[in-house]
């Protein structure tokens, strides 16, 4: 009983640090409708910011406990202005371009801001020298419970008052709610929008900072920090609904507590458990515990997705030309080239898997790895288990990535918007997790090795041709099915949900068809890779894969059916190229992508298609 | 007061304002007729800047260039926007959607406080403190005008500020509109009732297809049946 109450409380202080990030993000996404994924980013930043303030004023003023509480504020206040001047710089020159791009942009700053701090601070975990009084413990129902987490409970209902406080009673707030709801009007009445919008980054990553920042004496600063958190947060918001700060409350309470009794019960499930959490709610509540359906924020209208045409001749015959070039690649490449170019033939079928989903279908998936990895997995668990050869290997990999594919996107089909986005990143979580923590079955952390080929194909020029085999064949498939009736009827149900069900169409089941279809095909690249590379690792159903995922398809351009060809190329060798040249690759790819989306914010393939027709005409 | 000329305006390809010309005086009160599509509040939209006016176009606003700035700029500079489809913040109560509205005059003029709205909306004295959702239509009318108000707009721009309302409401809204002329706001407003618009404004301005048709008086528009048979739905 009081080992329960314990429990209890303990999830009652995480609640707190969760509820700081969870308000910040929902705030941002309120006002600006951004899915902001450096908001992790601006939550690691603060711990390590209180960790360099915290200890420069201990050495001035000593170990006091107001020096403390100082330096957490301090450092809240800096991350806050990182923010705004991340919004500055870059969110406001992109608030009109489409929503993922926005993201892709976000995304871009937690790669910059992960080597920034490697940079600043070194790769070692920098834990907070703990005076007596931050150690110190009170007696809770007979149990010893740390001061510090007593102190912590009280953190997020102080913050939630003061937030109250500041949107009912301020003119800032009155505005921000405004512009929650429709900006467009605000900015009408004579309200300038981006000085809203700056305010609103600048509460929102302060938010964040302070969440980072008194987490640091139970948690060391570390660079895993920024990704580890954002899940979690997004996890929040979506179970509060997106924007209600009141939600976020109660989902930090439901998921700190989940977590917290979860570490008892399932000790090897826990993150599995907080994603079902969020299934579950948004089976019920489609827009979360307190959200509400999303009125379009109301920005400024004008563009309609164009329709996918046809590739004009030109272009199939460039195409040609290069499978040509990559199967005759044992003649002239070298092993290096040859693995390369096998690597970039799965991530083009991985790619257009997902494309397939993104642009005819309409479904953001935010996860669209998992089924990568499923995949993978699904290969080496056959070798592991069962000692399949790699034949058989082949054909599990799409079998469990296609089955998941079924009972996921039976939920995903199910919702829209960023909602949806949000549940497909859940269940990349989940799959994540269960690769992470259940040891016995996948190895966690390190992973299944000795995937390799059968003998046949363990030579490079003929395993780069089953891979052309395979991933080209797959990727032809699904272009086949954007143009067969079943493309038609599934663009139908995209445009117009009910026009398309009033001409019988099933909506739900076509994206379900498509979702399942899209992850046999991510399968499929993902048994090939496992092959390629001899090992699988729980990394290729994290988050960063789920992203690059969708660099490739909007760098390529949603709305052109070679898109993800010419973005998997051009991702790919830019990945490469770095991570050969440059030192600090990952801030270099963050650039390049911030770069690209303020310079193609249709992508590229998209970009080169209108050059195209502004020269030569539509083609037919 | 207004001086709009060759103004040009597109939603993406489809070309919706051909070249239009319209001028509005200084205190006068101007209404756009015209049917359903004809292109009012895109004409409207333009002028406050959320639809961007095409490159060439000029709108004039006492004497400055105000094509291609900012909606919030626009405002700011004394042109109150009251949109068709009222666009109240639902969350907001009453006073905090004339709150959001509130911007001191330009110049020295008496600012329009709640207290002097809700003498010209008595309605809204009543409900300071409900939600902008839990209201009628002819409310949130009402609502958005005083919220536009609170701005101090030397121009207002009304979009079909009689539609779907009762008889009743479109009284009040006439005598409303009529308290704004004598405080001295120039009004330009799109109507598709005749005798609403014959009641408020002192000048007509006829739209078609984006195209300015027609001008004149009331009087000129009553002895010329045959441009209200050819432009208007009557
Ligand atoms: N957001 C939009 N996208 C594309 N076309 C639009 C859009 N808004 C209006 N239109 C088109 O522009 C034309 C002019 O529309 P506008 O709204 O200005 O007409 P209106 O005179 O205000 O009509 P109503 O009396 O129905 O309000 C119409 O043909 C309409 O279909
Ligand atoms: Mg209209």
């Amino acid at each position: 009983m009081d080992f329960l109450l314990v429990q209890f409380l303990t999830g009652l202080a995480n609640a707190s640090a969760l509820f700081l990030i969870a308000s910040g993000l929902t705030v941002i996404f309120g006002v600006t409708r951004v899915v902001n994924f450096a908001h992790g980013s601006f939550y690691m930043l603060g711990a390590y910011l209180a960790w360099t303030i915290v200890r420069a004023l201990w050495e001035w003023g000593g170990r006091e406990p107001w020096l403390f509480v100082s330096g957490l504020l301090l450092a809240a206040l800096a991350v806050g202005a990182i923010g705004a001047l991340v919004e500055m710089i870059l969110l406001r020159r992109i608030y009109r371009a489409p929503e993922l791009f926005q993201l892709l942009a976000t995304f871009g700053v937690v790669l910059i801001v992960q080597d920034v701090t490697l940079a600043l601070w070194g790769p070692e975990d920098l834990p907070l020298p703990r005076p007596r009084w931050l150690r110190a413990f009170v007696e809770v129902a007979g149990e010893r419970f740390p001061l510090y987490d007593l102190i912590l409970i009280f953190v997020g209902p102080v913050v939630l008052g003061l937030l109250w406080l500041l949107f009912q009673r301020t003119r800032f707030g009155i505005l921000v709610r405004a512009a929650t709801q429709d900006r467009e009007m605000v900015a009408a009445l004579g309200v300038d929008q981006r000085a809203l919008f700056t305010g609103v980054f600048f509460l929102g990553s302060a938010l964040a900072g302070l969440g980072g920042a008194i987490v640091l004496p139970s948690q060391n600063a570390n660079l895993q920090m920024d990704l580890a958190i954002i899940a979690e947060a997004f996890v929040v918001v979506v179970v509060g609904g997106m924007g209600s700060v009141p939600g976020a409350f109660l989902a930090s309470l439901l998921i700190a507590e989940v977590q917290a009794f979860g570490i008892v019960l399932v000790p090897k499930a826990t993150l599995v458990l907080v994603f079902l959490v969020m299934a579950a709610v948004l089976m019920v509540r489609p827009y979360g515990l307190l959200g509400r359906p999303q009125a379009h924020a109301r920005a400024p209208t004008g563009s309609v997705a164009p329709v996918i045409r046809a590739a004009p001749g030109v272009l199939k015959i460039a195409g040609a030309i290069a499978l040509a070039l990559a199967a005759a690649a044992p003649l002239y490449a070298g092993p290096y080239a040859l693995t390369v170019l096998i690597e970039l033939v799965v991530f083009i079928l991985f790619a257009a898997s997902l494309h397939l989903l993104m642009g005819p279908g309409g479904v953001v998936s935010f996860g669209h790895a998992a089924y990568f990895g499923l995949g993978a997995y699904g290969a080496a668990l056959g070798v592991r288990f069962l000692a399949v050869p790699m034949e058989a290997g082949l054909v599990l990999a799409p079998l469990l990535a296609g089955l998941f594919g079924v009972v996921f996107g039976w939920f995903v089909v199910r919702l829209s918007g960023v909602y949806l986005a949000m549940l497909t990143l859940a269940f990349a979580q989940i799959v994540w997790a269960a690769a992470f923590q259940w040891v016995e079955l996948t190895g966690g952390d390190n992973g299944i090795l000795g995937v390799w080929p059968s003998p046949w194909a363990r030579d490079k020029a003929l395993f780069l041709w089953l891979a052309l085999v395979l991933c080209l064949g797959a990727t032809l498939l699904l272009r086949r099915a954007i143009y067969a009736p079943f493309g038609y009827a599934l663009r139908a149900a995209r445009d117009s949900e009910l026009r398309a069900e009033a001409i019988g169409l099933d909506a739900a089941r076509l994206r379900l068809v498509a979702f399942v279809l899209a992850a046999v095909a991510a399968g499929i690249a993902g048994g090939v890779y496992a092959y390629a590379k001899g090992s699988v690792f729980p990394t290729y159903i994290s988050i960063p894969k789920s992203v690059d995922a969708l660099l490739m398809v909007l760098l390529g351009g949603v709305q052109t059916v070679s898109g993800p060809i010419v973005g998997a190329v051009a991702f790919h060798g830019l990945f490469l190229t770095l991570l050969q040249w440059v030192e600090w690759w990952r801030a270099a790819l963050g650039l390049a992508i911030v770069a690209l989306v303020l310079a193609f914010p249709e992508g590229i393939a998209g970009f080169v298609q209108r050059r195209w027709e502004a020269r030569f005409g539509a083609a037919s | 007061m207004l001086e709009i000329a060759h103004l040009n305006a597109f939603y993406g390809r489809a070309h919706i304002l051909r070249d239009l010309a319209l001028t509005v005086a200084r205190g006068e009160v101007l209404v756009l007729l015209g049917r359903n599509g004809a292109g009012k509040s895109t004409t409207l939209k333009s002028i406050i800047g959320l639809v961007r006016p095409a490159p060439g176009s000029s709108i004039r606003f006492a004497g400055r260039e105000i094509a291609g700035l900012a909606p919030h700029l626009i405002a700011r500079l004394g042109i109150g926007y009251v949109p068709e489809e009222r666009r109240i913040f639902t969350d907001l109560t009453v006073m905090e959607n004339l709150e959001v509205g509130r911007r001191p005059p330009p110049d020295g003029r008496e600012p329009w406080t709640p207290e002097r709205l809700f003498a010209l909306f008595p309605n809204l004295a009543r409900m300071k403190d409900r939600p902008g959702g839990r209201m009628s239509g002819g409310e949130q009318q009402m609502l958005t005008i005083a919220r536009t108000l609170m701005g101090n707009p030397t121009l207002l721009l009304l979009d079909e500020p009689s539609e779907g309302l009762a008889p009743v409401i479109v009284e009040q809204m006439a005598e409303a509109i009529a308290a704004v002329k004598r405080a001295g706001v120039t009004v330009l407003l799109s109507e598709q009732n005749l005798h609403f618009a014959a009641r408020v404004a002192d000048r007509a301005a006829i739209i078609e297809k984006g195209v300015i048709r027609w001008q004149g008086s009331f009087a000129d528009l009553d002895a010329a049946p045959e441009v209200k048979a050819q432009y208007l739905s009557v």
